[in-house]
């Protein structure tokens, strides 16, 4: 091909670029249109920043998930890590396990400061066991974070002894259910998170490696760069937003359990691949995670207001994540033949 | 083929193309990257239909719709990639899909028999029970040379069936061809290799940017008329550099490389005590015939595999490489032999792909990348290598080969190297960006870096090289100076190997 011809057949297929690209934005707006006209409730502003605040959890643990699945990895560990996190981050928070279920100022707990810290700890502990396992041992992400679902969970029953704690101080809640100017903490937390990791992708060294180890490990370990030491950590940084995810979950709820997150990670993971993310790595981005975080939310909530049978929503979830990497697979035949 | 012409959104990849192959013939199939061979043999194989035109086999007009119903019709096609399943036996991939035996059970008896026919039948050396992972490469071309005869095929057509074969594999591969060709089948062989035209093939035809541009008797014609047709143009083709820039300083060494064979990776090739050095301005070229340890012999001076013992020196210093990023740091770059594998990110940016390496330069307090320094820089190799692209932000996978390859080398430029490696500088990419590369390659010893290059072809490696070593089977077998090197020279020590200049 000369390259005029070259250049020529790259305009021609920049239509459908564009098109692939802002899809899920196109799809979310299209979505909200038709919730809004079969039912006036939906777009009141009470339940848009319910959807929203809704979202946040989610939210957070798919911008972690976008770290990962941009390095053809997987992390289905997080629901399980995210309620281990939050039990130690509420008995932190309690001051011990002995006044786990009293509400009010009549217990001694270390504030919600060490309560945040110790959630992030155990996230970030957990992420980066299953890194090394991951590089070191050389054992498929999938098949650690499986185990790591399992071990995490576990580890939360017997943190909890079979009970929730719950009932914090009241500047421990705020994180989760306070509001700066009438916007819900959580929201601002999300995006807050969504700016910084954006940054982190598109503007700093570290984000290319983390593109250039996805596209293609090989020609990134021949290019200099430290394969194992990116993919450990987007498993740390994923057992990050996963210990911030249980603190925040934690406040909102004002109770932390060990049943906590379950499922979570099939909404993550769907999250982040209507977003466009690849499941093959090297191509995806935290602006595309948003709006499919918020998809999904939105979808849940006016099936919800149209009084659609919960279970069903699991189906629902379950066949649009199918077609969103069905159709991710067709761009990319599209691509090569362009 | 009459009149063939095919468009692809904004590209008319084949105009009128008429394409016509004797039976019984060896027909060489020629053309530079991009000239419209692979879309033509595509809609020749029935996996892509024309847009206009006609195709007369064995004259009656036919008209796939697969590659099915052409492979039914006595058309086979072998691509460079093979479609060979590793996990399974040679008898079970030869007759994958068309196992015989009852509707619901397959005959392993005759399955074996036909297959070990087949075998016989191409000098296959091979137990049909024998695993495809355990074969060579050439043999499992061999394979897919059995499942073609397997299905009764009249035309095989092969893709570039040499690129990753030895010299000796590939005579090999032309005594099947002309086996075939005693018995009546017509091949249609694609190459990028010229001298096998003339060692192999009765006609020829040369598409250029879509056309069908000239085709002729081989005994009519010589290598220049051919070149001439494929470019358009006169073209010096692989003109040998007339100056050296060595300066006589060393810039790499290295000292009794082993590397042995591990019980988890048979395959793998030993090298026994290499020794070699590379002047600072200095072009040394490795030769060897695929499989003589010259790419490995660059992995493991660049830490992308392990060696077991020997040393690396750089300016008379030993260093201790243990992975690319120690090369790196040392200033050493390599250019992989396999572009697309080993070096592109083929889905992203030119930008990305181009910056990989360099980007401590366009980094701001060490930790973002400046998006004006990064285009700079782009800007800056784009001119020095004439790399011809729409904007930084295209993606690499759409260039040709030859800008492909330039980016890769502006990746390692960008770095300012004291020593690069570059492995088979010219594989897949045409005429015209030969000579460029090679251009390009001279220029950058001129600047002062030590340049090894590794090459398959050996006109390349006496167009390039101030100093010529010979490999073979893992072992340096020669050393010899630009002057006093010719072809003959050179193949003796890489396939005989005597360690005394022939």
């Amino acid at each position: 091909m000369t390259d005029a011809k070259a250049a020529e057949g790259r305009q021609n297929f920049d239509a459908f670029t564009f098109l692939a690209r802002f899809a899920p934005l196109i799809f979310l707006l299209l979505l909200m249109l038709v919730f809004a006209i079969l039912e006036p409730r939906f777009l009141s502003s009470v339940n848009l920043f319910n959807v929203m605040r809704q979202v946040s959890i989610i939210g957070l643990l798919a911008i972690g998930m976008t770290f990962v699945i941009l390095t053809a990895g997987i992390d289905l560990s997080v629901g399980s890590l995210l309620a281990f996190a939050g039990l130690v981050a509420a008995a932190v928070a309690k001051g011990g396990m002995q006044d786990r279920f009293t509400v009010g100022d009549d217990t001694i707990g270390y504030g919600w400061q060490l309560a945040a810290l110790a959630a992030i700890a155990v996230g970030l502990l957990g992420g980066l066991a299953q890194g090394i396992a991951i590089t070191k041992l050389k054992v498929p992400a999938f098949v650690v974070t499986l185990g790591g679902m399992s071990v995490f969970r576990g580890a939360a029953l017997l943190f909890a002894a079979g009970g929730p704690i719950s009932g914090f101080q009241p500047d421990f809640t705020w994180w989760g259910q306070g509001k700066i100017l009438s916007v819900p903490v959580p929201v601002i937390i999300f995006l807050i998170a969504a700016v910084i990791a954006h940054i982190v992708l598109r503007y700093t060294r570290y984000g290319r490696r983390v593109y250039a180890v996805g596209g293609n490990p090989e020609a990134a370990r021949l290019a200099g760069v430290n394969v194992s030491f990116v993919i450990a950590s987007v498993y740390v940084i994923m057992g990050f937003f996963a210990g911030l995810g249980a603190f925040v979950l934690s406040a909102r709820l004002n109770s932390a359990e060990a049943v906590a997150g379950t499922g979570y990670e099939l909404t993550v993971i769907a999250s982040v691949v209507i977003g466009g993310t690849s499941l093959f790595g090297g191509a995806g981005s935290i602006f595309g995670t948003v709006i499919g975080t918020v998809l999904i939310g939105v979808l849940l909530n006016g099936l919800v207001l149209m009084n659609v049978n919960s279970y069903i929503q699991q189906i629902i979830i379950g066949v649009i994540i199918v077609l969103a990497v069905a159709f991710d697979t067709f761009a990319k035949s599209r691509r090569k033949r362009a | 083929m009459r009149g063939i012409s095919k468009s692809f959104p904004g590209v008319r990849a084949l105009d009128q193309v008429d394409f016509t192959v004797g039976e019984g013939e060896i027909h060489a199939f020629l053309g530079e990257n991009g000239a419209g061979k692979s879309t033509l043999l595509k809609i020749l194989s029935g996996a892509q239909p024309p847009d206009s035109g006609m195709i007369v086999f064995a004259g009656r007009p036919v008209q796939f719709a697969s590659p099915q119903e052409a492979q039914r019709a006595g058309i086979v096609t072998i691509y460079q990639e093979f479609t060979l399943a590793p996990d399974m036996t040679v008898a079970e991939n030869v007759f994958i899909g068309r196992e015989p035996g009852s509707r619901l059970f397959i005959s392993y008896r005759q399955l074996e028999e036909e297959t070990a026919k087949l075998c016989r039948r191409i000098g296959l050396e091979r137990s049909p029970r024998a695993l495809v992972r355990d074969l060579s490469v050439a043999e499992q071309q061999m394979v897919e040379i059995a499942r073609a005869l397997s299905m009764k095929s009249r035309l095989i057509v092969m893709d570039e069936p040499t690129s990753a074969l030895s010299r000796a594999e590939v005579e090999k591969l032309f005594a099947i061809i002309r086996n075939l060709k005693a018995e009546g089948i017509t091949t249609i062989f694609v190459t990028h290799r010229l001298e096998e035209v003339f060692e192999l093939c009765d006609s020829f035809t040369v598409l250029r940017d879509g056309r069908h541009v000239g085709r002729g008797k081989v005994a009519e014609t010589d290598m220049d008329g051919i070149i001439r047709l494929m470019v358009g143009r006169e073209l010096g083709l692989l003109a040998a550099r007339q100056v050296s820039f060595d300066t006589g300083e060393k810039a790499l060494e290295v000292r009794a490389l082993n590397r042995r064979r591990k019980s988890s990776d048979a395959s793998a090739i030993e090298l026994h005590d290499v020794s070699l050095s590379v002047n600072r301005g200095e072009i040394l070229g490795i030769a060897g015939l695929v499989g003589a340890g010259r790419s490995e012999t660059a992995r493991a001076i660049f830490g992308a595999d392990r060696f077991d013992s020997g040393a690396v020196m750089i300016g008379g210093q030993e260093v201790r490489i243990a992975s690319p990023r120690d090369a790196i740091a040392q200033g050493i770059g390599l250019v992989p032999e396999d572009r697309k594998q080993q070096a592109l990110f083929l889905s992203q940016a030119i930008r990305t792909n181009m910056s990989i390496t360099a980007q401590g330069r366009i980094s701001r307090f060490a930790v973002f990348i400046s998006g004006a320094k990064e285009d700079e820089l782009v800007e800056e190799y784009r001119k020095l290598l004439n790399i011809r692209m729409a904007s930084a932000g295209q993606v690499v996978g759409n260039l040709s080969g030859g800008n492909q390859q330039k980016v890769v080398l502006a990746r390692w430029l960008a770095l300012r190297p004291k020593v690069l490696i570059v492995d088979e500088p010219t594989r897949g990419i045409d005429v015209g960006a030969k000579a460029e590369v090679h251009n390009l390659l001279s220029e950058m010893a001129q600047s002062g870096i030590a340049i090894i290059v590794i090459s398959s072809e050996l006109p390349e490696v006496l167009a390039l090289a101030d100093r010529i070593v010979t490999m073979r089977e893992g072992r340096v077998t020669g050393e010899m100076m630009r002057a006093d090197a010719t072809q003959e020279k050179l193949m003796t020590l890489m396939t005989v190997g005597s360690r005394q200049a022939a």
